[in-house]
């Protein structure tokens, strides 16, 4: 990188890449050719930079300097006037929300001040196809320091003395889950990555596999080393096109470079790493479940114990991680474990990547400190909510999780405040609500995932994830009765309680949350008949203001089912029974007559 | 063996390492109540998926229930069988569980006899929650010869796919689709007559709900009774005597041939046969076939296939033609007992008794329900009309004969008629997995050495194991034969004769575990080895008690050839006694 | 699941065949013969699955009961342009749910169909990891982000000749 002077990065991620990135990098390129500048300035695309809301995003080193929602026909100026001439473009920089002033510096952005990027270090900062970019960034520094001077016991006890726990959902820690696998006597053990993400609001797996792939490669090495396995599978969703490509030609170059494949770095040490893939199973993300889909089985989980760490794929030793845990085992070979675990809270250390999304100004994917509140990342990192709504709730957790409300917003984030809090860590999806989000709606569109998603082995999980939905149906339907809503905690609980894998035990999360601090809510809807977020169709009531209305016939002429009545100049009436809620009528009127209920 | 200690509702037990709290509770009197759970002990088999969620329990410090069926006993732990949280779990996840199951158990054929219904009894259900806005399953329902799919019934306690691919190797079913649309099924839900289903109806015999039941024929054969115009034959098999008496409450192994008979006459059959009588003449058949073979083969022809396979077992025929299409000559042509006895029965018999074809009906009971389909082949026809015309299971015949408040406890003895009822103890092991090999052989080794048998019983083919193998001296020619029972079992043989690798002279395959004795049609067993022993044994004890207990010795055999088929093999014999075989195994498999 | 009737060529049999054997015809490669096959034709109907069970030497049942469990397999062909609709949570917060209604209105299909004329199927797919264009829909490769109800219509006319 350091014949360059400048060096203009990229965002490559899908979302940018959804905005035309792949274009302004093309156009910067030619640009910089144009000008003769080809030895002197640099395009590189690199992995999401995690500010997707203002993308696709445009990084100039060695200031710092961040453009915004670049388009392709805004790298001629970038070109012409930063490059040669060394003026920023000022109206492609970020402007400061509440300052309205325009950001030169990436690091004095809110979005970005309280971020500390470990898992995410290389994201957005090198080309996730170069490997040499990686090893320039101390890549692979961790699996020659593993392999030349450590026993498998000592680096399981880095890890362990580091406090990092799994980073997938359950927060399980993972030094222990690696020396149980260590412990295991048999000939083949397995390492899996799981990067089946599937909680539908969550793409932090995704990102780190196409921004840094090679940490990934790194990390599940050196769980190879530790456990005493020689083979790497990982497990990726296919909707991953782009990540899986990267990974292919990661693996590739970690092979030419020796980094894979038999006597590792010149050690006794062999292993190599092969793609799996998954194909759309939420309950793959499960290790059973995930397991039998590697085996070529329909991904049903089987009951723990056994354990896959002592009996997984094709019955061998099998260590499972998530993408994530492993982006983070380097790094902490690298810095050390007190290092690590200096940062966080006393259980649970280090960072946690979350993709903020949702009602929030900043949606994107960020990186933070365990033990930050969700106020500093809901108001400082995400820029508060859009438009200057009100803030409701944030769902954590995906489907697995709750909705948590503005007393729990100061309450640090860690694994086990938030069970504290009814809601859990998950794998980091963070959906932020406002005040015209229906809670009874978003618990029925967890609840319609869930359905979709049970793989059908167990019954309270096939059936009554079912009936959970029928029974929020009844109520947005404004049929519900007072007796539905106990029947849905009670239901709720027997499905935790009876259910055999995690997707079961935790699908009525979002039922018995909302629940529990959006009791009123519901009431307005059983009991009132009432949406008071005005989501729920069936709830709302057209009505024609007499004062306002002039008697135009616009709205009965728009009426599909002919359900307003009223002679000329004269005021109009809807009639409820037939009203269908189309809403064709309120859209029509210029008198502001017709006024939803 | 090291054992651990728990506590189960305030009891303290000890069990070995590894047992199951479901299991540990068992040895406490404790039953708690299960669902998918199965435990075949015969088969080495305990399926134990935990999706039916209904053994929970709840065990202290564990976050939530835990499944009884498929949880681990550990040293100290607690266990609460029957908490007001476990009995309301255990009562909703059952609702729901109901939610999805239609009620229209007065018409069921499973009611009465359904595990899905028994607890809903014992769990107290007396309302199904909010059922009027749930939505329930619906699926097509599928009717083959021998089995009835009704899937708005079925729970999904996978026991019938375990059966079809664990323990037959059939593959036939298999979970499909996913959450709520999740149900056992052939591929592409297609009806089972075009997928690989042998009608072995191990399916059948597990299910705990009306989702599998056996196509039943008593109705028809009631009317066909009522009917002055017919003449109605029956035929009755080895294995359904040694079983149709626990229907009536009788221990298992209870001989009841007599009692059967009067019973069968009372109903107004015509003429009341034995099935074993046929298995003589099958005898005759099939083992000239295979004195013939073998003597060939050991004068040195290179073309004669060995070794020779069985083929009285229908089932295991419709697995060959399906998946072990290149084997198809090696079996032996001869027709099964039932068939052998429809054909003479509509021939010779007919012409003895002057009646017409198309005024009889031949009715065979069985403990199978592939016999319902083999009688319906179109092998088994003169002129669109039926050897064999229906075949009713065990299970059928006893819940006729208690439909016509009879009790088969109170019936006293009777013989069958002839000529069509005299048979010998070799008919009799038909029965038992091993019988038709050993039946062969008692035949076979007197009519190859020329010599008469110092002992009848060959104790080395007799036996539970699934594989079994045994060595018969013909007078310096050592006969080497193969024994399996349970498709699963068949395979390994049958790969090892595909590989060129089998050293057997002859193989006897049946398609259920156990042979006939534990069929698709027989009263269930639920897996449990001492039932099976017990009917072998009954099998066995009527084989010793027999004045005559081998094939060619039985005067109407003898007779038959004499008036009738000429000799074995005859043009005659071959017309009505043999079968051949055709590959099935290319199947249309679009939906109808 | 619906399916249709298909008649394959010796040569897409071959193809199939190929496919099986770059996998050893080992049946515990049965979700990655999938991919391979489905990526070679477009969808999975069940004369492939037929082909492929009898390669891999396994029951035709088990190949289906795999298929019909992964909502990525297909026994259907997709339209000429497959439109995909984010369902994950970013999208639907912002009203994904909407655009859908509008899609299916407009092409009178639902989701998992094809149109009549073949150019057009609805899929829905979970998170894209493009919150940031909440909602999001893509036809074909190309991603459209911050959809509107009312840009349905348009986004279709850039197809509809096509």
């Amino acid at each position: 990188m350091s014949e360059y002077k400048i060096h203009a990065l990229v965002c490559s991620g899908t979302g940018c890449r959804a905005s035309e990135s792949d274009m302004v990098v093309e156009n910067l390129k030619t640009e910089i050719a144009k000008q003769g500048l080809s030895d002197f300035a640099q395009v590189v695309k690199t992995g999401c930079f995690g500010f997707c809301e203002k993308g696709p995003i445009v990084k100039l080193i060695p200031d710092n300097t961040f453009y915004t929602q670049v388009k392709p026909a805004d790298a001629r100026e970038i070109v012409e006037e930063h490059i040669v001439k060394g003026r920023k473009v000022e109206r492609l920089l970020y402007t400061d929300p509440d300052s309205k002033e325009a950001v030169n510096d990436s690091k004095s952005m809110n979005f970005y001040k309280k971020q500390i990027r470990i898992a995410l270090r290389n994201c957005g900062v090198i080309n996730p196809e170069n490997i040499d970019e990686y090893i320039a960034r101390d890549g692979y520094e961790a699996l020659g320091k593993v392999l030349s001077e450590m026993t498998p016991e000592g680096a399981i006890k880095i890890i362990m003395d580091s406090g990092l726990r799994g980073r997938g959902g359950g927060g399980f820690p993972t030094g222990l889950k690696w020396e149980i696998t260590r412990k295991e006597v048999n000939e083949q053990k397995y390492v899996v990555c799981n990067a089946d993400e599937g909680d539908p609001g969550a793409f932090m797996d995704r990102s780190i596999l196409e921004g840094d792939p090679h940490t990934v490669l790194e990390a599940m090495a050196i769980n190879g080393y530790c456990t005493g396995a020689s083979k790497g599978l990982i497990y990726i969703r296919a909707e991953y096109p782009l990540a899986i490509e990267r990974l292919k030609i990661a693996i590739e170059q970690a092979r030419e470079y020796g980094l894979l494949g038999e006597r590792i770095l010149g050690s006794n040490f062999n292993f190599d790493v092969e793609l799996r893939y998954g194909a759309g199973a939420f309950v793959c993300g499960e290790e059973t479940a995930l397991i039998h889909s590697m085996e070529g089985l329909r991904g049903e989980p089987t009951l723990k114990p056994p354990f896959p760490s002592v009996e997984g794929y094709l019955k061998k030793p099998t260590n499972v991680n998530n993408v994530e845990t492993y982006a983070n085992i380097p790094v902490i070979f690298n810095k050390g474990a007190a290092w690590f675990a200096s940062i966080g809270t006393e259980k649970s250390k280090g960072t946690k990547v979350f993709a903020l999304a949702g009602k929030v100004n900043n949606v994107g994917l960020i990186e933070v400190p365990m033990g930050i509140t969700l106020r500093e990342v809901i108001f400082e990192i995400g820029g508060g909510i859009k438009d200057g709504k009100k803030f409701k709730a944030v769902q954590t957790g995906g489907p697995s999780g709750g909705c948590l409300v503005e007393k729990d917003l100061d309450t640090p984030i860690d694994y086990d405040n938030l069970i504290a809090a009814g809601s859990m860590m998950g794998s980091g999806g963070m959906i932020i609500m406002d005040e015209d989000d229906c809670m009874v709606d978003v618990a029925k569109f967890f609840l319609d995932f869930t359905v979709e998603e049970s793989c059908g082995k167990c019954a309270p999980c096939r059936v009554g994830n079912k009936r959970l939905y029928e029974l929020l149906n009844k109520i947005t339907d404004g049929k519900g009765e007072k007796a539905d809503i106990d029947r849905l905690i009670n239901l709720g609980s027997v499905i935790k309680d009876t259910s055999l894998c995690g997707l079961g035990q935790t699908s009525p999360n979002p039922v018995l949350s909302t629940i529990k601090n959006f009791r009123n809510e519901y009431d307005a809807h059983v009991l009132d008949k009432k949406c008071p977020a005005g989501v729920c169709k069936s709830l709302m009531v057209y009505e024609i203001v007499e004062e306002n209305c002039v008697g135009c016939t616009a709205c009965a002429r728009a009426c599909p089912v002919g359900a307003i009545s009223g002679e000329r100049k004269e005021v109009h009436k809807i009639d409820p029974t037939l009203c269908i809620k189309c809403g064709a009528c309120e859209e029509r009127c210029k008198f502001n007559a017709v006024i939803v209920k | 063996m090291e054992t651990i200690k728990l506590t189960i509702d305030n009891q303290v037990v000890e069990v070995p390492k590894g047992t199951t709290i479901y299991k540990a509770a068992k040895q406490l009197e404790i039953d708690i109540p299960v669902l998918c759970y199965m435990d075949l002990k015969a088969l080495g088999i305990e399926h134990k998926p935990g999706g039916c969620r209904i053994c929970s329990v709840e065990v202290e410090g564990r976050r939530n229930l835990a499944p009884s069926c498929s949880t681990e006993a550990t040293e100290g732990m607690v266990v609460k069988t029957h908490s007001m949280r476990v009995m309301n779990a255990r009562k909703t996840v059952m609702e729901l569980i109901l939610s999805d199951h239609p009620k229209d158990c007065l018409v069921c054929a499973k009611s009465g006899n359904c595990d899905l219904q028994d607890l809903s009894v014992k769990l107290g259900i007396r309302d199904i929650p909010n059922q009027d806005i749930a939505e329930m399953s619906t699926y097509r329902k599928d009717f083959s010869p021998s089995i009835i799919r009704e899937l708005d019934k079925c729970i999904m306690c996978r026991r019938c796919e375990t059966m079809c691919n664990q323990v037959q190797s059939v593959g036939a079913l298999s979970a499909v689709n996913r959450g709520f649309q999740a149900v056992v099924a052939p591929a592409f839900e297609m009806d089972l007559e075009h997928s690989t289903c042998t009608y072995c109806g191990q399916c059948v015999a597990v299910c705990p709900t009306g989702a599998l039941t056996e196509h039943d024929h008593t109705n028809k054969l009631i009317e066909d009774l009522a009917n002055p115009a017919k003449t109605v034959v029956v035929q009755t098999a080895p294995a359904v005597r040694a079983a149709l008496g626990e229907e009536f409450g009788m221990e298992a192994g209870t001989l009841v041939t007599g009692q059967m008979v009067t019973a069968l006459r009372q109903l107004g059959f015509d003429y009341v046969f034995d099935t074993d009588w046929a298995a003589d003449l099958t005898i005759m058949e099939e083992g000239t076939e295979l004195l013939d073979r073998l003597t060939r083969h050991l004068n040195g022809d290179k073309d004669v296939k060995l070794p020779i396979l069985t083929s009285c077992c229908p089932g295991w025929v419709n697995f060959f033609e399906q998946q072990f299409t290149d084997l198809l000559d090696i079996p032996s042509s001869a027709r099964s007992p039932q068939q052998m006895f429809g054909a003479i029965a509509k021939t010779y018999f007919a012409d003895q008794i002057k009646k017409k074809r198309e005024d009889m009906v031949v009715v065979s009971i069985m403990p199978c329900l592939a016999k319902k389909y083999e009688c319906q082949r179109d092998e088994f026809k003169v002129d669109g009309n039926p050897d064999v015309d229906y075949s009713i299971s065990t299970r059928e015949l006893a819940a006729l004969i208690k439909r016509a408040n009879m009790d088969l406890k109170k019936m006293p003895q009777s013989d069958f008629d002839n000529p069509l009822g005299e048979s010998t103890g070799a008919g009799v092991i038909f029965g038992a997995t091993g019988g038709v090999i050993e039946a062969a052989v008692r035949t076979a080794y007197e009519v190859y050495t020329k010599k008469k048998l110092a002992k009848v019983d060959f104790e080395q083919i007799r036996g539970m194991e699934g594989i079994r193998s045994a060595e018969v001296d013909l007078d310096g020619f050592t006969l080497k034969i193969g024994i399996a029972h349970g498709l699963g079992n068949a395979r390994k043989l049958l790969e090892d004769v595909r590989a060129g690798k089998s050293e057997y002279h002859a193989i006897e395959i049946m398609a259920c575990p156990g042979g006939c004795i534990g069929g698709g049609g027989q009263p269930l067993h639920h897996g449990d080895l001492s039932v099976l022993k017990k009917r072998t044994e009954a099998i066995y004890r009527e084989d010793a008690g027999k004045p005559i207990r081998k094939s060619h010795e039985n005067p109407y055999i003898t007779k038959i050839y004499e008036e009738f088929l000429g000799k074995p093999m005859s043009e005659k014999a071959h017309h009505l006694l043999h079968t051949h075989y055709t590959d099935k195994s290319k199947k249309i498999i679009y939906l109808k | 699941m619906s399916r249709i009737k298909v008649e394959l060529k010796k040569e897409q049999i071959d193809k199939i065949k190929t496919i099986c054997q770059s996998f050893n015809n080992n049946g515990g490669e049965l979700i990655n013969v999938l991919h391979k096959v489905q990526g070679t034709f477009g969808y999975l109907p069940a004369e492939i699955q037929e082909v492929v069970a009898q390669e891999l030497n396994e029951p035709i049942a088990k190949v289906y009961g795999v298929v019909t469990f992964y909502s990525f397999f297909t026994m259907l062909p997709k339209g000429k342009h497959p439109i995909s609709i984010c369902t994950g949570t970013a999208c639907y917060v912002r009203g994904a749910e909407k655009v859908l209604d509008e899609l299916k209105k407009e092409l009178k299909i639902k989701v998992g169909e094809t149109t009549s004329d073949g150019k057009f199927s609805i899929s829905c797919l979970r998170c894209v990891g493009a919150c940031g264009l909440a909602p999001v829909l893509m036809v074909g490769n190309k991603t459209y982000g911050r959809v509107a109800p009312e840009m349905v219509k348009d986004i279709l006319k850039e197809y509809e000749a096509m």
